[in-house]
C-alpha cells in the first residue's frame, strides 16, 4: 500500500529537478560576486601596505597614499552618527512602543520607506539645496554628514524598531502591573533588552554611510586635499570619492592604486557587516527566552 | 474637598517625564515626514526657476537632445537620458529578477539549518557593497572582458551597466521576496502535504499564489533601486546621450547626468535648475514606485494576518 507508484517517482524527480535548479540560480547570484572579489585581492592586494594607507597622496594623485580620504571617511560617518542615531533611535520608539495603528503611523512608515528609496543622487540635491545653501553650512563636512544622515536614517529606525519588537509583550505587560509609567518600563526592561540589537543596525548604518559616494559629491567632499579636515566646516576626502576620482578623472594613474582603494573600501564595509551579523547570530545564541 | 482631589492627581514627576518623553519620540517619529516632505520642498525650490521660466513638457519628455552647455541654443530634452535609465534597469531586472526570486525559493523552501543561515548571511553581505566599487568593477573588470567576448570597440554599455545593476538588485530582491515566502502561514504549506503534495507541488500550487503580492512588491523595489541607482551606471554606462538600439550602446542615464555635471554649473543658471528638475522627476518616479510597493506587500499582509504582529500598540497601561 505504501510502494512508490510511478508517478510518486516522477514527483520525486521532478522535485530534484527543481531543487537543483534553485540552489544553481543561488550560485549564479553569489559565484560571480565572490570572482569579482578574488579579482581585487589579486590586483588590488600589492598596493596596500602601511604606507599606503597612513600617507598623504603625491604626485596629483598617481602616487602616495590614501591617509586624507580615510580620516575623512571617518569623519563623515562619526557626524553623520551623532546626527541620526538619537532621531533614529526616537523614531523607532514611537513607532514600536507609542504609535497607535492609524493614519499619522502608516504616513511615517512610508516616508520611511520613501527615505531608503530615494535616488542617492536625490538626496545629493536636497543637501546642496537644504545644508550647503539654505541653512550656509558651505560644502563642508558638517553638510555632507547630514545629508548621509537622513539617508540612512531608515537603516537605525528599521533595525531598532526590529529589535524592540523582539523583546517579548510579556516584560512590559509585568512591568507595567507593577505600577511603572511607560517611559520607565522602556528604560529598564525594553532598551536593555534590546540594545545589542540596536548596536547591530548602528554598526550597519557606518558600512552604509561610508560606501556612499553620490550625496557627498556637491555636499562636503572634496577631489583633492593634501591636508586633514581640521572641525566640521572644513571640507574633506572620503574613500569613496576618491575611487571614483582616480579610477575616472586622473589620468595616468597606475593600476594597482584604484584597485587597492576599492579593496580597502570593501574591506571596511564588508568588514563592518560581517561584524553586525557576527554579533546578531551571537545574540540570537544567547537569548534567554 | 479640595485635599481628595490633591490625592488621586497621579501627576508625579515620573508622570511628567513620560510626557516629555512621549513628546520627544514623536517628534523623532514625525521627523521621516519632516525629511520626505523637506526633500521635494528643497530640490522643488531650486528647480522652481526652470520649471516656471523654461521648462517645456514637450521637449523635455520628446526630445532626445540634451545641449544645456551649448552657447547659442542649449536644448534640454530629456528623452535620451530616460531611454538611457530605462534600457539599463530593464535589462538590469531581465537578468536579475528571475534568478532572485529563484535564489528566495531555495532559501526559503528547500534550504535548511545551516546552509540557509549562511545563504542569507551571503545576500546580505552582496546587498553591502558599495555602489562606487560596483561601477570600479564595470570599469576595469567588465569592461575588458566585454571588448574581448563580443569583440566589439567599447565595453562600457547597456550591457555592462545591466549586468551591473542586477547583480546590485538582486540581493535586495531576493530578501524581500523571501520575507514574502516567510509571511505565508506554515499551515497553508502543512495543509498541502497533508494531501501528499510534493516540495515543489507546495512551492508552486500555494506558496508562490499566495505570495504573489509580496514578490510582485519586492521586484518592483528592485525596479526602483535600479531607476536610482548613481556611481554604477555613470561608470560602467559609458556616459554618452543614445537612444539605445542595441545592448553594446553606451548610454547615459539621468542620475548620472546629474551626478557629472551638477559640478560645472553655476548655482541658480538655466543648466543648475535643469538638474534639479530631474530630481524632481526621480523624485516622483521612485515615490510612486515605493508607493506601489507598499500598496502590494500591505496588500499581501492582509490576505493572512499573524496575530501578535505588534505587541505594544494594541495594549495600553
Amino acid at each position: 500500500m505504501f510502494e512508490a507508484t510511478a508517478q510518486n517517482r516522477r514527483n520525486r524527480k521532478v522535485e530534484g529537478l527543481f531543487r537543483l535548479l534553485f540552489l544553481w540560480m543561488t550560485c549564479m547570484l553569489i559565484l560571480p560576486v565572490a570572482l569579482i572579489l578574488g579579482v581585487l585581492i589579486v590586483r588590488g592586494g600589492p598596493a596596500i601596505s602601511w604606507e599606503f594607507l597612513f600617507t598623504q597622496p603625491i604626485n596629483n594623485m598617481t602616487a602616495g597614499g590614501i591617509l586624507p580620504a580615510l580620516v575623512g571617511t571617518v569623519w563623515l560617518v562619526v557626524v553623520a552618527l551623532i546626527a541620526s542615531v538619537p532621531v533614529g533611535v526616537a523614531a523607532a520608539l514611537y513607532l514600536s512602543e507609542y504609535a497607535p495603528d492609524n493614519r499619522l503611523t502608516r504616513a511615517i512608515n512610508l516616508a520611511i520607506i520613501n527615505l531608503a528609496g530615494v535616488p542617492s543622487i536625490v538626496h545629493a540635491l536636497f543637501g546642496l539645496g537644504a545644508f550647503v545653501i539654505f541653512f550656509r553650512f558651505g560644502t563642508s563636512i558638517l553638510a555632507a554628514s547630514l545629508t548621509l544622515a537622513v539617508m540612512t536614517l531608515p537603516v537605525v529606525i528599521v533595525a531598532t524598531r526590529e529589535s524592540l519588537q523582539t523583546v517579548p509583550l510579556a516584560f512590559r505587560e509585568a512591568c507595567w502591573n507593577m505600577g511603572a509609567t511607560r517611559w520607565q518600563t522602556i528604560r529598564k526592561i525594553v532598551l536593555p533588552n534590546a540594545i545589542s540589537g540596536i548596536l547591530t543596525g548602528v554598526i550597519l548604518e557606518v558600512s552604509r554611510t561610508s560606501g556612499e559616494t553620490a550625496p557627498i559629491m556637491f555636499t562636503g567632499a572634496a577631489f583633492f586635499l593634501p591636508f586633514l579636515p581640521q572641525g566640521v566646516l572644513d571640507q574633506t576626502m572620503a574613500m569613496s570619492l576618491h575611487l571614483f576620482v582616480i579610477s575616472t578623472q586622473v589620468p595616468d594613474v597606475p593600476e594597482h592604486m584604484p584597485f587597492g582603494v576599492a579593496l580597502v573600501l570593501i574591506s571596511m564595509v564588508l568588514a563592518m557587516n560581517g561584524i553586525s551579523i557576527a554579533f546578531r547570530v551571537y545574540l540570537r545564541g544567547r537569548k534567554k527566552w | 474637598m479640595p485635599e481628595l482631589a490633591h490625592a488621586a492627581d497621579r501627576r508625579d514627576a515620573a508622570w511628567w517625564v513620560d510626557r516629555a518623553v512621549r513628546i520627544l519620540v514623536l517628534a523623532g517619529g514625525l521627523s521621516a515626514i519632516v525629511f520626505i516632505a523637506g526633500i521635494f520642498v528643497f530640490i522643488t525650490r531650486e528647480g522652481a526657476g526652470f520649471v516656471f521660466d523654461r521648462f517645456d513638457f514637450r521637449e523635455f519628455f520628446g526630445s532626445p537632445r540634451w545641449t544645456p552647455t551649448s552657447s547659442h541654443n542649449p536644448t534640454y530634452g530629456a528623452l535620451a537620458l530616460i531611454a538611457g535609465t530605462a534600457s539599463v534597469t530593464g535589462l538590469a531586472m531581465v537578468v536579475s529578477v528571475p534568478f532572485s526570486l529563484g535564489a528566495a525559493i531555495y532559501i526559503g523552501e528547500f534550504a535548511t539549518g545551516r546552509v540557509r543561515e549562511t545563504l542569507k548571511v551571503l545576500v546580505e553581505l552582496l546587498a553591502a557593497i558599495p555602489s562606487v566599487v560596483w561601477g570600479f568593477i564595470g570599469l576595469s573588470i567588465m569592461n575588458p572582458l566585454i571588448i574581448q567576448t563580443f569583440d566589439v570597440p567599447v565595453g562600457l554599455n547597456v550591457l555592462n551597466a545591466g549586468v551591473i545593476l542586477g547583480l546590485m538588485a538582486a540581493p535586495i530582491m531576493t530578501t524581500i521576496a523571501e520575507d514574502a515566502l516567510k509571511a505565508v502561514p506554515d499551515t497553508y504549506r502543512e495543509a498541502a502535504e497533508a494531501m501528499g503534495a510534493t516540495r515543489w507541488q507546495v512551492t508552486f500550487k500555494v506558496v508562490l499564489p499566495a505570495a504573489r503580492n509580496g514578490l510582485v512588491a519586492a521586484t518592483l523595489l528592485g525596479v526602483g533601486r535600479g531607476f536610482g541607482e548613481t556611481m554604477a551606471v555613470l561608470m560602467a554606462s559609458g556616459h554618452s546621450i543614445n537612444l539605445p538600439t542595441s545592448p553594446f550602446d553606451s548610454v547615459r542615464a539621468l542620475t548620472a547626468t546629474i551626478a557629472a555635471e551638477l559640478g560645472e554649473t553655476a548655482a541658480g543658471s538655466d543648466h543648475y535648475g535643469a538638474l534639479f528638475t530631474l530630481g524632481i522627476f526621480l523624485f516622483l518616479v521612485t515615490f510612486a514606485i515605493n508607493f506601489a510597493a507598499d500598496v502590494f506587500v500591505r496588500g499581501g499582509q492582509r490576505k493572512h494576518r499573524r496575530r501578535g504582529r505588534r505587541p505594544a500598540a494594541s495594549a495600553n497601561p
